[in-house]
């Protein structure tokens, strides 16, 4: 039974509402950001970029900045290794223990972040260890690294493993058949985990609040302005947040599509 | 060689699971220390006395846990009704426009999401963007809508909306289209095909977007406090304020406990029913 015409125009329009209401308040975000006026209302009277310039010119905002940079690309990086090998015992290896281990990996996914957080924290506290933005780079992997598994096993599921074989009677060493045939086979995966990571450290909160000690990151400093000391810098530095996400997102984009152009070209 | 893939296997599983076990079951087991610990003690060695758990039920705490659960099964509940009509047409119905919305659902998720709560903020209170412009050319305004309970279950639906929406998605395409159309042939009604066909073989993808939705609602800190501002105090929120303010780290133990034991109960049975490799695409051998 095929849908009606109606039907599909009516789901039609709801999938576009759903977009809207996904987005609709970053739109009042980006209104607010232009707004001249200290204390935002709609509507707004008059627009300037000068809260961008000041953004640019605070030295807190460049802190934010680098500190929120340094924690994502070393997130990143780490939970590619991770996610990598932590996918092959997920989805490739046939071993007696895999069923646990795909729970296992699992459950901090299904964790609320806030109170892992403050374990976390409680955790760092009785080894004696002082949070900086050092241990926010661990509670994210925490969270991320199992991310990546998931990410890279999808791509891990649909291996061929009797390329893997075939290098094997071939005489290549493992660790060969690993750089030449299984890293390469699950490379696609392998970088969109490292895109997710990059932006889901980026803008997590919860994990950052309770484990960056002394440090910030612009997602905390934008909470502790929301809920005390409001700045007009909110919408800004909310924005610039946003906007570094976008680049990231466009330029992966761009990239990936043209490493497919030039696959075509060859062929 | 099958011996040497099995080596291999264990040594890519540890170092996922040495950091899991060192920076998550570690973590919990000194949680679940502290919270026998007495009052104010900030020492893992002294005489456990259980007081903070009998402070659960003294206090006002089960109150705030009572909230948490309410406004975590409502937002589920909502969120079920809202994404299953649009995760049926993504899985069935949309060709490219499923890819649209999965690009735009995924974005969004990038966004931090105390910036999209507080867009919200900016829509929603007087002055705001609907409010704001609706006085603007109607010339009648209204309260802001904020600071009530169910803009604090509109905030969990909003954040937690793709949770729900993908792993549906995910179930709903494991529906197999000749089954309903079999369900049809033999005179089914519409409502006999969606309760005795399509409900039971998405069970996988609902099982896991309405645990996924509800123990992350259940934990949630930000909606109640920036959308809600103080009219609820959620069981996260006095977790945090045992745990800075209030300084009584033992208090906060317990309260963490008695949330992860509830979400523990819940997402284990759920898990325990679900076949992961399924789920996740793998091809049946």
């Amino acid at each position: 039974m095929k849908p009606s015409y109606s039907t599909k125009i009516v789901l039609f329009a709801y999938g576009i509402l759903a977009i809207i209401f996904l987005y609709l308040p970053l739109l009042s975000v980006s209104f607010a950001s232009i707004s001249r006026a200290r204390y935002l209302t709609f509507p707004i009277k008059a627009y300037s970029f000068k809260w961008y310039t000041k953004a640019f010119e605070s030295d807190t905002v460049t802190d934010l900045v680098i500190i929120s940079l340094k924690v994502a690309s070393i997130v990143t990086i780490v939970s590619m290794v991770l996610g990598f090998f932590g996918a092959l015992a997920f989805a490739r290896y046939n071993w007696r223990f895999r069923h646990l281990f795909q729970k296992v990996i699992l459950l901090p996914i299904f964790f609320p972040q806030a109170v892992l957080g403050l374990a976390l924290l409680i955790w760092f506290n009785s080894l004696g260890v002082i949070p900086t933005w050092k241990t926010a780079i661990i509670s994210h992997l925490v969270w991320i690294s199992p991310i990546t598994t998931l990410i890279i096993a999808i791509r891990a599921y649909s291996f061929d493993s009797s390329l893997e074989e075939a290098a094997r009677d071939m005489g290549a060493s493992t660790f060969t058949i690993f750089r030449e045939v299984t890293l390469p086979l699950l490379m696609p995966g392998v970088i969109s985990a490292g895109l997710f990571s990059f932006l889901l450290s980026w803008g997590n909160f919860p994990l950052s609040l309770f484990t960056t000690g002394a440090d910030l990151t612009m997602p905390e400093w934008l909470y502790a302005k929301m809920i005390s000391g409001y700045s007009p810098l909110v919408p800004t530095v909310g924005m610039l947040s946003i906007s570094v996400s976008l680049f990231v997102i466009v330029f992966a984009f761009a990239v990936a599509h043209l490493v497919r152009m030039i696959k075509q070209a060859r062929i | 060689m099958d011996r040497l893939n099995k080596r291999i296997a264990y040594l890519s599983a540890a170092p996922i699971l040495i950091l899991l076990l060192v920076f998550f079951v570690a973590p919990l087991l000194v949680i679940g220390i502290y919270s026998i610990m007495p009052q104010k003690s900030f020492s893992l060695l002294a005489m456990p006395d259980f007081s903070s758990y009998s402070l659960i039920f003294v206090e006002g705490y089960l109150k705030s846990l009572f909230w948490s659960l309410v406004l975590a099964f409502s937002s589920t509940v909502i969120l079920f009704l809202l994404c299953w009509p649009l995760a049926y047409a993504m899985a069935k119905i949309f060709n490219r426009f499923t890819l649209i919305i999965t690009i735009a659902v995924v974005v969004s998720l990038f966004v931090s999401e105390n910036i999209r709560l507080f867009g919200w903020l900016l829509t929603l209170m007087k002055g705001g963007l609907i409010e704001g412009l609706l006085r603007h050319y109607t010339g009648n305004g209204f309260e802001g809508a904020l600071y009530n309970v169910p803009i604090i279950i509109f905030g969990l639906v909003y954040v937690y909306f793709p949770f729900m929406l993908f792993p549906l998605m995910q179930g709903i395409a494991m529906i197999a289209e000749d089954t309903r159309q079999a369900a049809f042939d033999l005179g089914a009604t519409r409502w006999q095909v969606l309760r005795e066909i399509e409900l039971p073989l998405a069970a996988p993808g609902i099982v896991v977007g309405t645990l996924l939705s509800f123990v992350l609602a259940a934990g949630a800190l930000a909606e109640s406090k920036l959308l809600g501002g103080q009219t609820v105090i959620v069981l996260a929120d006095d977790i945090e304020t045992a745990f800075t303010y209030g300084q009584n780290w033992p208090l906060g133990s317990a309260l963490s406990m008695l949330l992860i034991m509830i979400i523990a109960t819940i997402a284990v049975f759920g898990i325990s029913r679900v076949d992961i490799d399924t789920i996740m695409g793998r091809k049946r051998s």
